[in-house]
């Protein structure tokens, strides 16, 4: 089932502009990744897409069939919330069939379909406990059964790992995408986590204030951002953005490092350098002071002070022996640089020249 | 959409509506209507008599007897029941083996009926079998005529009524005792705070809006003190203990004085209303600290 | 740290005394009312022989288990008929969005302001006049809808997660399926402690009962204590008392069992 979101436009009442002009197509068996920083309005499209609060324009089409107007009950969806919405007093099993029995299912397809989605989503064993006997892990799951149990084709998600810890959260993660594919289920996934909407979407629409900053495959929003905003927001840690100016054939860092660049754009720009497009060598043109620096056992985290605006963040992936105060150099991967005009959209890509110093 | 939910909600709220006005607006209109009337025995009003009722009543003697003894019992009232209560409360807040057995018994007076707690206590007070003049006589005191006593009478009134209260306040206030976290008081275990000082730096901060809220509460519910009057004294002797509820009882049913009584009536609901958006302000206080 | 044994026993005999003073009077009257009446008239606080004829008396010399039955229909029909009508007021208020919400709001707050004491009057001849004196109408009928019982379900309503309201419109569950199927096995706990809170209130009503009666048709046990007091002599005071300790019964379970709910529902809720 695909789902068309055509110019929608969502004010509240006090004026407030929370979605502006959302256009996009999310198509049958994709997993689709809404995220952003809370307020961006990624859980009022998913709001707008059930049904719960109406949109002020635009149209909404679910496989082909105009919802707009509908309520939240004929759109043929399901839900997983982020607290799991369980009845206290119902059991595991009562509470995934609590929509069968709403809607007056016959008992025997009841019991039979609840029987395959225990065994989907493993747990048999717990269908006579309550929620508040099962772990936050567990409880999820139920909420997922109770969202697979109905049958409907899309599946709509909001957050539904954020109150889990972090373990149990990347296990999750499998275990969704997982079971996506193997049911080809159409999800339409809300989250404020980077790392689940790379790991997990086929397309990723990245919201901020109200406004798409760029739709795509997760390693496109990262090798490619439309803007240092998309930039930014993917990759930890942070992306290094530096100012620079574009002068002829030559490209100028902040720090007063040049390098041979060429390009038709003249003037300032901002060059961005993911932390991990560097190489450590004695005679990098970047040298500095480290200012802080985070052994993780498989490589290691370092800011080095380098003259520019912020500390230069480098990732690399050896233990070094390197305290706080040492000098260090290093010299920036020229094919993996971005670089962005004076209004922060993306320009150019990569080494259009060698590095020359 | 719009249009199903206001009807709905039209139904859904009609039934307490049509009571509420019934049953509270209606006579509260008909009562500011009733003070301007004279009426008969049966309570029919007869004739127009303007302001009359509230001039008489504010210069008679036994209303100003009334209002006066009614001020004196509804602040010892409150105040001895929110003092008695909250010692109670921190002293049933500690944790200790066995002590949801005693919560429950200072709490058990909360389900004592007026009518019950009067029974028991007019046996309390009886001058020749009561356990008082018992005590009394034990002692070689001269003994002392509970009910009959214009003083004594009010305080026996009062200490029954803080008797019945006690439950209830003690167990708003030792829900608020109880919520205070643990860790301030650990902070002032570390610095080796007396327990004067933690009552008075941490317990008594913390607890303060809700022994507000407590106190005005009390005050409304003594306001409205009627079973207590009835059942011990009757209202006197000589109007001493006749409390303003029992004087609109005895003016609108025994003496059949409608007007007055209706008077009366207002001057109560006036208190009452005072005091109740006193405890609306105390309320939304109490849930800005606790939000806080 | 050690536990001071000392200062132990020294809390548990205070408590132990500060119990048994209040609990005097009541222990008292459980006394007399197992006491005969010449032990009494002599004076003695304390049964020279337990009697259990008092308690006999109160069902073969008095009409006292007529008046509990009163009592218990009149305290029954209160508590459902507020019950039901405070949730459905509830209801409205925290789930549906109509004209004049504020308004009604407003309403249902002011009636918390004017006290019943002081509208027996108009209300007692409204009941002479609709034929209604000595009848269960009477004494039920002007607390069926209460405010406060609204707002404390409203407060319990509003703690539902918003998720669970949006399950059910995805589930298509009608207003009555959600309140029954959703909102109340939620605020469960609430309505239970409403209702005992109710019941109890209702049981120990007086000064209503007292003037909408004035024969034992429909009278309540309350008011039949009271007529009892008028009989105060020595020799009736353990029939007086064996009476008193069977009206407080019901109500001391409920205490006993409801304590939990009453500490945290009264809180949590708009307090009378």
């Amino acid at each position: 089932m695909s789902i068309k979101l055509k110019h929608i436009k969502k004010t509240y009442d006090n004026g407030e502009e929370v979605l502006k002009d959302i256009n996009t197509e999310i198509e049958d068996g994709q997993f689709y990744v809404l995220v952003g920083a809370s307020g961006s309005g990624k859980s009022t499209i998913l709001n707008a897409i059930a049904g719960f609060i109406p949109i002020n324009d635009g149209t909404i089409e679910i496989d082909g069939r105009d919802v707009t107007n509908l309520p939240p009950k004929d759109r043929h969806l399901a839900m997983v919330f982020q607290n799991y919405a369980l009845m206290p007093n119902l059991t595991v099993s009562e509470n995934i069939i609590f929509g069968l029995k709403a809607r007056h299912v016959d008992k025997e397809v009841q019991q039979e379909r609840l029987n395959e989605v225990l065994q989907t989503v493993h747990l048999t064993e717990y269908k006579d406990k309550r929620p508040t006997n099962l772990s936050g892990g567990q409880r999820q799951r139920v909420s997922l059964a109770r969202a697979l149990v109905s049958d409907a084709k899309v599946i709509l998600m909001d957050e539904p790992l954020s109150n889990l810890d972090a373990k149990l959260r990347a296990e999750m993660r499998r275990e969704i995408r997982a079971l996506q594919q193997h049911l080809g289920l159409t999800v339409v996934y809300v989250t404020h986590d980077q790392t689940e909407a790379m790991t997990m979407g086929d397309q990723v629409m990245l919201l901020n204030q109200g406004r798409i900053e760029q739709i795509g495959a997760p390693l496109d929003l990262y090798n490619a951002p439309a803007n240092t905003y998309v930039a930014d927001f993917f990759g930890s840690p942070a992306i290094n953005l530096l100012d620079g100016q574009l002068m002829g054939n030559r490209l100028q860092f902040v720090n007063g490092v040049e390098i041979t660049f060429n390009h038709e754009l003249a003037g300032p720009v901002r060059i961005g350098v993911r932390p991990e497009s560097v190489r450590l060598t004695p005679q990098g043109a970047f040298r500095g002071r480290i200012t802080h620096i985070e052994p993780l056992g498989d490589g290691t985290n370092i800011s080095v002070e380098i003259g520019a605006a912020e500390p230069f963040r480098l990732k690399v992936s050896d233990q070094l022996n390197l305290r706080t105060g040492n000098e260090i150099a290093f010299d920036i991967l020229p094919d993996q640089m971005m670089l962005f005009d004076a209004d922060d959209r993306l320009v150019g890509l990569g080494p259009i020249n060698e590095l020359a110093v | 959409m719009q249009k199903k939910q206001n009807l709905l909600a039209l139904v859904l709220l009609l039934p307490s509506i049509v009571v509420l006005g019934m049953f509270v607006f209606y006579p509260m209109i008909k009562t500011f209507w009733l003070i301007t009337q004279l009426t008969d025995l049966m309570g029919n009003p007869i004739k127009f008599v303007g302001f009359k009722n509230f001039i008489n009543l504010f210069h008679s003697d036994s209303f100003m007897t009334s209002i006066t003894v009614t001020m004196i019992f509804v602040i010892a009232t409150s105040i001895f029941t929110v003092l008695c209560a909250y010692f109670l409360a921190i002293l049933a807040s500690k944790k200790m083996r066995g002590m949801g057995l005693f919560r429950t018994i200072f709490s058990a007076t909360m389900g004592i009926s007026v009518t019950v707690a009067s029974i028991l206590w007019l046996f309390m007070f009886n001058p020749q079998i009561g356990l008082f003049s018992k005590v009394l006589a034990a002692l070689h005191l001269p003994d002392v005529n509970w009910l009959s006593d214009p003083v004594w009478a009010l305080v026996a009134i009062i200490g029954t009524t803080v008797w019945m209260n006690i439950g209830f306040a003690f167990l708003i206030l030792l829900g608020a005792v109880q919520a205070i976290p643990t860790d301030l008081y650990q902070v002032a275990d570390l610095n080796g705070a007396s327990k004067w000082l933690r009552l008075r730096k941490i317990t008594l901060p913390a607890t303060e809006p809700t022994l507000f809220f407590v106190m005005v509460v009390t005050l409304i519910n003594a306001f409205q003190t009627f079973g207590q009057v009835d059942i011990l004294t009757a209202g006197g002797p000589d109007y001493h203990t006749n409390l303003l509820v029992y004087s609109i009882y005895q003016d609108a049913f025994v003496n059949h004085t409608i007007g007055r009584a209706s008077a009366e009536s207002v001057v109560l609901t006036v208190i009452i209303m005072i005091f109740t958006f006193i405890q609306f302000y105390l309320n939304k206080r109490k849930a800005a600290k606790y939000a806080g | 740290m050690q536990v001071n044994r000392t200062k132990q026993i020294g809390n548990y005999l205070l408590l132990s005394v500060i119990a048994i003073i209040l609990m005097v009077p009541l222990l008292l009257g459980i006394s007399l009312s197992l006491s005969s009446s010449s032990s009494i008239s002599q004076g003695n606080l304390f049964p020279q022989k337990l009697v259990f004829s008092n308690y006999v008396r109160v069902f073969t010399d008095t009409h006292m288990a007529q008046f509990l039955l009163h009592s218990l229909i009149v305290s029954g029909v209160v508590m459902i008929g507020q019950l039901v009508l405070s949730i459905l007021a509830a209801y409205a208020f925290v789930f549906l969005d109509f004209k004049f919400k504020k308004t009604a709001f407003v309403i249902f707050l002011s009636t918390m302001m004017l006290p019943f004491e002081s509208q027996i009057i108009p209300n007692f001849n409204l009941m002479r006049d609709l034929n209604l004196l000595n009848t269960y109408s009477a004494m039920a009928l002007p607390f069926l809808a209460s405010a406060f019982g609204t707002f404390m379900i409203k407060t319990s309503f509003e703690q539902l997660p918003p998720e669970l309201k949006q399950l059910s419109q995805i589930e298509g569950l009608s207003h009555f399926q959600f309140i029954t199927k959703v909102v109340m096995p939620y605020c469960k706990i609430s309505l239970i402690t409403f209702a005992l809170y109710s019941f109890l209130t209702n049981w120990n009503m007086y000064l209503w009962p007292l003037i909408s009666t004035d024969n034992d048709k429909v009278r309540t046990a309350q008011i039949g204590l009271r007529q009892m007091r008028a009989q105060d002599t020595a020799s009736n005071w353990g029939l007086i008392m064996a009476a008193t300790i069977i009206v407080v019964i019901p109500t001391m379970l409920i205490i006993f069992f409801g304590q939990k709910y009453f500490k945290n529902g009264l809180t949590s809720g708009v307090i009378k």
